[in-house]
């Protein structure tokens, strides 16, 4: 299958973790070592979880979940994840 | 006199009792993928079990071709809340696969092509309880549903049935799956609706 989604389905169940908007920022994959915007990623699920891969390498990018009283997320597939800093 | 009465749904009952706590019936058959699926001719799929000593079995398409498969009905129970009833595969049973497997591991690790793992306990692949399935409905699996063959574990929850399976590896300790590492259930039975860590 393609993606079900891009990176805005993203927009939502990160509001609850990052205070800027997360869509526009950039994520270095740590495979391949392309940048894309968050807005970018292929996106699967969502069901369990949301899954952000690299558009360029397919590696996984972004995990996240939501259970009955957390969030887990896991970036361990980025080298990097460049957030807009408030008034930059 | 009640608005509803038992009545109305008389004819559903019987799945009623099928169906685990806080699960719907559907009749369709959901995909969810975590990632492109993968398409894995059958000439080029194996099927790998690593023990806890290094020691490998290998099974080619051919080799599981070979072995004795078995027709089964089962019902499926997603952690997505739907379960899909008197789903009918063809496969070949753990039983088989692990007989001349030499291991004193209480714990597996399962592998798919694409990356996806996913853990559970080793006797819960035994007895009748698991099988490598690679016909869905008298049919060739689909890739879409995890062909040319997927686990087959459906006392635990679906993301346990890893699709596109390759191997698995046999553990003294329990080491946590794509999911179970994002706070879902290291178990994952539906009866007792084990979605999340600590339930």
């Amino acid at each position: 299958m393609t993606a079900t989604y891009d990176g805005n389905m993203l927009a939502g169940p990160l509001s609850d973790v990052f205070a800027v908007e997360v869509t526009t920022a950039t994520a270095c994959c740590g495979g391949c070592g392309r940048n894309s915007t968050v807005a970018e990623l292929a996106v699967y699920g969502p069901g369990p979880g949301l899954v952000a891969r690299c558009p360029g390498c397919d590696d996984v990018l972004l995990r996240v979940t939501r259970t009955a009283d957390s969030i887990w997320l896991d970036l361990a597939g980025m080298a990097s994840l460049r957030l807009p800093a408030a008034g930059g | 006199m009640p608005i509803i009465t038992r009545g109305f749904r008389g004819h559903r009952s019987g799945d009623d009792e099928r169906l685990p706590p806080g699960q719907y019936l559907t009749h369709d058959f959901p995909v969810l993928s975590t990632g492109p699926t993968p398409l894995i001719p059958p000439e080029e799929w194996s099927f790998t079990v690593t023990t806890e000593t290094g020691v490998r079995h290998e099974w080619s398409w051919t080799d599981l071709m070979t072995l004795p498969a078995e027709e089964v009905t089962v019902d499926l129970h997603c952690v997505t809340r739907w379960s899909k009833l008197d789903t009918a595969w063809r496969g070949v049973s753990l039983d088989v696969l692990l007989e001349d497997v030499e291991t004193v591991a209480d714990y597996a690790l399962v592998h798919s092509h694409g990356g996806y793992t996913t853990n559970l306990p080793l006797e819960d692949l035994l007895d009748g309880q698991a099988w490598v399935a690679f016909e869905y409905d008298g049919d060739a699996l689909t890739s879409e549903h995890g062909g040319p063959a997927r686990l087959l574990v459906p006392h635990l929850y679906l993301w346990k049935s890893a699709k596109w399976v390759r191997g698995i590896d046999l553990l003294l300790e329990d080491d946590p799956g794509f999911w179970e590492q994002l706070g879902y259930h290291e178990y994952g039975d539906p009866w007792r609706e084990q979605r999340y860590q600590g339930d």
